[in-house]
């Protein structure tokens, strides 16, 4: 055996390929069905590509063969974990394009449930962020204050998720003084703690700080021309914040700060939204303080029904309820856009109206489009495992992002 | 204002500002519901928007949405939806195009332009010129047509099952049990345009 024969390559001789490989579309971090194609080199990503649309329902097209409120569910399940908070867009969308007045109160509960959807839609990414990157106690504590969220939601509205709360004129139904009292309470008592324990396990924690801090950092002038909104934005520096500076409902009276990060990166959006929790209960407890006694609804019956027992008096009553339930009211032409601050970040409707009883048309913006689209960007030569941090920190849902 | 939807202000001088800086681009100002939307020529978008950038603040897109009006002539319109960081505000940019007609890109302003933009061409055709990356976006693999078009059909054309004897997921031609029920809701006392069945010779007169 010769030394020629050998021909073994030596280090350096050999041109390794890249490989390209699929992360999802199934993938328990991928938070729902995200198909990732990622070029790698070793481990570090040299290209990746989002691919979207797999949870792609129609719904923008199901809506303009809808009445106005037949629509409405539609919402709660686009962005399910914050189902609240995409109704308030759109119900905002066409209170503005018929200059509708809504009741204190109505403007109140709204409010204060958007609050605690808020709650509710930070636990859940909070909680799967930290599981994302490997701890699995704060996840299953946060959940614990999400299943009282849902608790409230169904006494409020009868659903746990999908609420249909939110109606064009105010709110369904008023609630019980004692949910209001027992959300009181859950807020001084078991909120706080609850958060707090799960909290104190990640946050100054070494495994997690490694994971997050420097990853996906993104600059003031990326997360703008990226088109950034919400925790992600603020997460980059900026203190922009919708309900603070286009404030809708019941904002303008509510003393809340508005949490930004320093370095812009996962650590710092995971921070913020921790902030912003923290925030919401401020903002529930001085609505739980305001919130004056009254109608929860517009009292023009030519766009809210009448309640269960008028009908049984009145003959108009009677009337209006069966016309609303079946024809809907109609909306003046126009267009709007109405964007409102989500837990997400900017969730707004484009609502053109012609005249008649359906949207013309009902362009929704999600949230995660832009953030999701900023993906390479973000974790263009990261390892392959900050991908899930990445994603964590993005909060996406798909839901809202195919629509 | 009465209504509870986000509180915007228009600056004062904005609309002027907007009018010195477009010229000539610009085609059109409508104020109404309290927002401003610019409808500008559809091959100076770029410019316009660089201006509106540029020297008007609008730092922000957020929203690129199509409108299919089948009976006017340059079918679509595209709805660029912009943000003001530092004025705190709002507007909207329309153009007007046709399917065969490309409206200029504007990903070399905006990079979250990209996806926008491949979702308005998914969902209507709409063609746009200097977009390099001008695929699908939330249809299926190998989907035809522009589901958002008016003419497209709520049901679709096809749809897909697994099936059990060629163990893969097949597309075939959607085939309702029902035939899709549309109601209009037009009063039959204020000009609906019926036509009584047996009636036929009064609608002709």
């Amino acid at each position: 055996m010769s030394l020629q024969q050998d021909t073994a390559p030596t280090t350096g001789d050999e041109v390794i390929q890249n490989y390209t490989i699929n992360f999802g579309p199934q993938h328990p971090a991928a938070h729902g069905v995200l198909r990732l194609v990622m070029e790698l080199d070793g481990e570090i990503i040299e290209r990746l590509d989002p691919h979207v649309g797999l949870l792609h329902r129609g719904t923008e097209k199901l809506i303009e063969h809808k009445t106005y409120l037949q629509a409405l569910p539609y919402f709660d399940r686009l962005d399910y974990c914050s189902p609240l908070a995409m109704e308030h867009s759109y119900v905002l969308a066409i209170e503005k394009l018929l200059d509708l007045e809504v009741p204190i109160r109505a403007q109140y509960l709204r409010v204060f449930f958007a609050e605690l959807t808020r709650i509710c839609n930070h636990m859940l990414n909070l909680g799967s962020h930290v599981m994302d990157v490997g701890a699995m106690t704060p996840n299953l504590w946060l959940f614990e204050i999400r299943e009282d969220c849902l608790n409230f939601f169904e006494r409020a509205s009868g659903a746990r998720m999908h609420a249909a709360w939110f109606r064009p004129g105010g709110v369904h139904q008023d609630v019980p003084l004692k949910l209001l009292t027992d959300i009181g309470d859950w807020l001084d008592k078991r909120m706080p703690k609850l958060f707090d324990d799960a909290l104190s396990l990640v946050v100054d924690n070494r495994i997690f700080k490694q994971r997050n801090v420097d990853i996906a950092t993104v600059s003031k002038e990326d997360a703008i021309k990226w088109g950034f909104s919400g925790p992600m934005i603020r997460g980059s520096g900026i203190p922009w914040d919708i309900r603070k500076s286009q404030p809708y409902d019941c904002y303008a009276k509510m003393d809340f700060d508005v949490p930004v990060g320093t370095k812009g990166d996962c650590y710092d959006r995971f921070m913020v939204r921790c902030e912003e929790v923290r925030q919401s209960m401020r903002i529930m407890k001085q609505c739980l303080l305001e919130m004056p006694e009254g109608p929860v609804c517009s009292d023009d019956r030519k766009i809210s029904p009448p309640k269960r027992a008028e009908m049984k008096q009145s003959m108009e009553a009677l009337i209006h309820h069966f016309k609303l339930y079946t024809e809907g009211f109609k909306v003046p032409a126009g267009s709007v856009y109405v964007a409102t601050e989500s837990p997400k970040g900017e969730f707004g409707v484009y609502l053109v109206a012609d005249g008649t009883n359906k949207p013309y048309r009902c362009k929704i913006r999600p949230t995660a489009f832009s953030h999701l689209q900023a993906m390479e960007m973000m974790s263009k030569g990261h390892m392959l495992a900050d991908t899930t941090a990445i994603i964590g920190a993005i909060d996406v849902v798909f839901g809202e992002c195919d629509r | 204002m009465s209504h509870p939807a986000p509180h915007i202000v228009t600056p004062k001088g904005t609309v002027a500002a907007i009018k010195k800086a477009l010229g000539k681009d610009l085609l059109e100002v409508e104020e109404a519901n309290g927002e401003v939307a610019l409808l500008v020529k559809t091959d100076k978008l770029v410019g316009v928007m660089m201006q509106l950038r540029d020297t008007c603040d609008y730092q922000q897109l957020m929203e690129i949405a199509g409108v299919d009006w089948p009976d006017r002539d340059p079918r679509f319109e595209v709805v660029y939806c912009l943000l003001s960081l530092t004025k705190n505000h709002r507007i909207r940019v329309h153009v007007d195009t046709n399917e065969d007609v490309p409206v200029p890109s504007v990903t070399g302003i905006w990079p979250v332009a990209g996806w926008l933009e491949r979702e308005v061409f998914d969902m209507y055709g709409v063609l746009f010129d200097g977009n390099t990356d001008l695929r699908r976006i939330l249809t299926d693999y190998g989907f035809q047509g522009h589901p958002q078009r008016k003419d497209f059909p709520l049901s679709g054309y096809v749809e897909l099952r697994y099936s059990e004897e060629e163990k893969r997921v097949k597309y075939e031609p959607v085939q309702l049990a029902q035939d899709f029920r549309s109601f209009d809701f037009m009063s039959p006392w204020e000009g609906a345009d019926y036509i009584l069945p047996g009636d036929e010779k009064g609608a002709s007169k």
